[in-house]
């Protein structure tokens, strides 16, 4: 069997803040009736949270459950597990009327860290992020130029950006020109 | 710049990151109708100076439909409301009203 790698195998970049391709990232997407208890028991057996509220997003590290739409979730587990996660939320869900795919190899995953992480992001996405408006605990979907892209925070610091593989390379070249040596701009 | 409340995620979305949908509340006449009333339907939309109803989707974001009511002239925006109506909801025409009296759009006043 041959080692599944990353879309960029661990890029990195140190500017105003760095910017880290995280590598593989277990992904589910999760289609459904949220206010369903079986489709909660699902997301609880995967990951031990909860159903998240409108734009929410409750992540630990490389596990947790974002909210994606009115319909949709994004499950969070580690790559290796993600087969048997999915299998037993497949089970969990048994007749309930929904959708969970394995969506892990079609996302890429980064990481943007430091003080100046949100001039980083900010620079792309139309997205209001000051520290008032866009705190840990919250996900926005939105665009990264001209690529659809979705984040998180891990800590006040530390941005998590997805987007599609196919669009990794694009996303990482965008991210390092946005965090070009003294390019800060000192809105946030 | 137009910024719409996308009702079904909650955020303030600019234009970039929304696609247009066209007029909203078309009736579809298909099978069995008459030849004017399908012209009408295909190629007969408003084109008003003023109080205009809107298909919008969140295209970058939660991906759904929704509806919109705003002004073609200032680009004012009356409000946002869900894509499972076939009519404008009552605070919609409410908001309307208070800013333009005696609007009228195609059936709904």
């Amino acid at each position: 069997m041959s080692e599944p790698i990353s879309a960029l195998n661990h890029a990195s970049y140190d500017g105003i803040a760095k910017v880290t391709e995280c590598g593989l990232q277990g992904m589910i997407t999760l289609r459904g009736d949220l206010s369903d208890k079986v489709l909660a028991k699902a997301v609880k057996v995967a990951t031990g949270q909860k159903i998240p509220g409108q734009r929410e997003a409750f992540v630990n590290g490389d596990t947790g459950v974002c909210w994606m739409s009115p319909d949709e979730l994004l499950v969070l587990v580690p790559y290796a597990e993600v087969n048997t996660k999915l299998a037993a939320m497949t089970e969990a869900l048994g007749s309930t009327h929904s959708l969970a795919v394995n969506v892990s190899d079609a996302r890429a995953v980064f990481s943007i860290s430091g003080a100046n992480a949100r001039e980083v992001l900010g620079k792309l996405a139309p997205v209001e992020l000051s520290a008032e408006a866009f705190q840990p605990g919250q996900i926005r979907r939105s665009r990264l130029a001209q690529v659809a892209g979705a984040f998180w925070m891990d800590d006040a610091e530390t941005f998590r950006v997805v987007c599609f593989r196919s669009a990794a390379d694009y996303v990482f070249k965008l991210l390092k020109v946005a965090a070009q040596p003294g390019s800060e701009v000192g809105v946030y | 710049m137009l910024i719409l409340n996308c009702p079904y995620c909650g955020v303030d979305a600019e234009e970039t990151e929304l696609a247009a949908g066209g007029e909203a509340h078309l009736k579809r006449f298909g099978p069995g109708s008459s030849d004017d009333d399908f012209h009408d339907y295909l190629f007969m939309r408003e084109n008003p100076k003023g109080v205009h109803l809107e298909r919008w989707r969140h295209a970058n974001g939660c991906g759904k439909w929704f509806h919109a009511a705003r002004c073609t002239n200032t680009l004012e925006v009356f409000g946002t409301y869900s894509a499972q109506v076939s009519e404008p909801p009552q605070e919609i025409k409410d908001a309307i009203t208070a800013k333009r009296p005696g609007w009228t759009w195609r059936e709904f006043e």
